[in-house]
C-alpha cells in the first residue's frame, strides 16, 4: 500500500475525474477561440486588397 | 449509462454523469442533421471552421438537453425511459444540471459566432431557448400540442448548418426543417401509443391519453402523409438529384403504409406502433444521408 493514490476514497477519485474532465474542456475552449482567430485572420490576411 | 456496481446514490457523480446531461443520442441526430444543412449548401467551405461550427452546434444541442433535465426531473423520475437520468437518480442535483446546461448554452452560440456568423449563432441561440423555455417549460406541460410546435427545435439544426456555411437561409434549408417538423408528431405519437402508461403517470398531455388511440393513429397517418409529400420536395427545388427523388419516393412510401397498418391495428396491438416508431428513426436517417450521399458521390446535377 505504498502508494498514496490506492488509499484515496472512491469519492476522491470521481472529484479528480472530474476536475481532468473540466481542464481538458477549459483547454479544448481555448484551442479551438484561438483556432478560429487564427483561420479567420488567415482568410482576412489572403482577402486583403493591396 | 450508469452502471456503477453499488448503488447510485452511494457514489458522486464522474464526468460521465455530466455528459449523460446533454442527452448523447438526440445530440448525435442534431449533429447529422446539421452536417446535412452544411453539406447541401453552397459556397466555399473552409473544412477546420465548418468542423467547429457542427461542434458548437452539437455543445449548443447538448445545453438545451441539459436545461430540459433540469426542468423536467419531477416528470423524468416517474417516466420508465427516464427515470434512469443523472438528476431523477440523485447523482447530479438540479441546480447543477440548470448551470451547467446554461454555461454550455452561452459558450455554444458564442463559439458559433466566432466560427461562422451571427446570423448561425442567433438561430442556435433561438433554437436553445425554444426547446429549453417554449418547449420544456410551456408546451409540454399544457397541450398535446407540445411535440408538434416542440418540434421546430429538433428541426432548427439543418437551418443552423446550412446557415453557418452561407450567412443565409434560404427556401432549401426551410424545406429540410419542414421535413424534420412534420416528422416528429408520427415519430413520437407511435412512441406516446406504446407508453402511454408512462406519459398518464407523469401528467404528460401526449395526444394518446388526450385524444385517444383512435385519434392520434388518424392524426399519425395524415403527417405521414405529409411528411411523404414534402420529402420529394428537394428535388423539385434542385437541390437533389433524380437518386433522392427516387430514396424519398419509396422511404415516404413505406412510411404512409406503416401509419396505415398502425390505422388498421387494434388498439391493443402495440406491434405496428413500435415498428412504425423504429421505421420512423431509419426514415429521417436515411432520407437525410441521401443528400450528402448523392452530393459526394456526383449524382447531383
Amino acid at each position: 500500500m505504498a502508494d498514496p493514490h490506492k488509499e484515496k476514497s472512491d469519492d476522491l477519485r470521481q472529484r479528480d475525474r472530474r476536475n481532468i474532465a473540466i481542464a481538458l474542456g477549459l483547454t479544448a475552449f481555448i484551442i479551438l477561440v484561438f483556432a478560429v482567430t487564427i483561420l479567420r485572420l488567415g482568410a482576412s490576411v489572403a482577402d486583403r486588397p493591396f | 449509462m450508469n452502471d456503477a456496481a453499488k448503488p447510485v446514490t452511494e457514489r458522486i457523480a464522474g464526468p460521465e454523469d455530466y455528459f449523460d446531461l446533454l442527452k448523447p443520442r438526440v445530440m448525435s441526430l442534431v449533429v447529422f442533421t446539421a452536417f446535412v444543412g452544411m453539406a447541401a449548401a453552397p459556397g466555399d467551405v473552409n473544412l477546420a471552421l465548418a468542423a467547429i461550427s457542427l461542434l458548437a452546434i452539437a455543445v449548443g444541442a447538448g445545453a438545451s438537453g441539459a436545461l430540459n433535465m433540469w426542468w423536467d426531473a419531477d416528470i423524468d423520475a416517474v417516466m420508465t425511459r427516464t427515470a434512469k437520468r443523472p438528476i431523477p437518480t440523485g447523482l447530479v442535483p438540479r441546480g447543477e444540471a440548470a448551470a451547467f446546461g446554461g454555461f454550455l448554452a452561452a459558450l455554444s452560440v458564442a463559439l458559433l459566432a466566432l466560427a461562422s456568423n451571427y446570423v448561425a449563432a442567433g438561430l442556435l441561440a433561438f433554437t436553445i431557448f425554444f426547446y429549453a423555455v417554449i418547449y420544456s417549460m410551456w408546451l409540454k406541460r399544457a397541450t398535446p400540442q407540445n411535440i408538434v410546435i416542440g418540434g421546430a427545435a429538433g428541426a432548427l439544426p439543418p437551418v443552423v448548418g446550412w446557415a453557418a456555411i452561407t450567412g443565409t437561409t434560404p427556401i432549401e434549408p426551410w424545406i429540410l426543417f419542414a421535413i424534420i417538423f412534420l416528422w416528429t408528431p408520427p415519430h413520437f405519437w407511435a412512441l406516446a401509443l406504446f407508453k402511454q402508461g408512462d406519459y398518464e403517470r407523469a401528467g404528460v398531455p401526449m395526444m394518446p391519453n388526450v385524444k385517444g388511440a383512435a385519434s392520434t393513429k388518424k392524426q399519425i397517418f395524415i403527417y405521414a402523409v405529409l411528411v411523404a409529400a414534402v420529402g420529394v420536395a428537394p428535388f423539385f427545388v434542385g437541390m437533389t438529384g433524380p437518386a433522392y427523388l427516387a430514396v424519398s419516393i419509396g422511404l415516404g412510401g413505406y412510411f404512409v403504409f406503416g401509419a396505415w397498418r398502425l390505422l388498421k391495428a387494434d388498439d391493443n396491438d402495440y406491434g405496428p406502433a413500435k415498428r412504425l416508431f423504429a421505421f420512423s428513426i431509419f426514415y429521417l436517417f436515411a432520407l437525410f444521408a441521401a443528400i450528402p450521399v448523392e452530393r459526394f458521390a456526383g449524382l447531383h446535377g
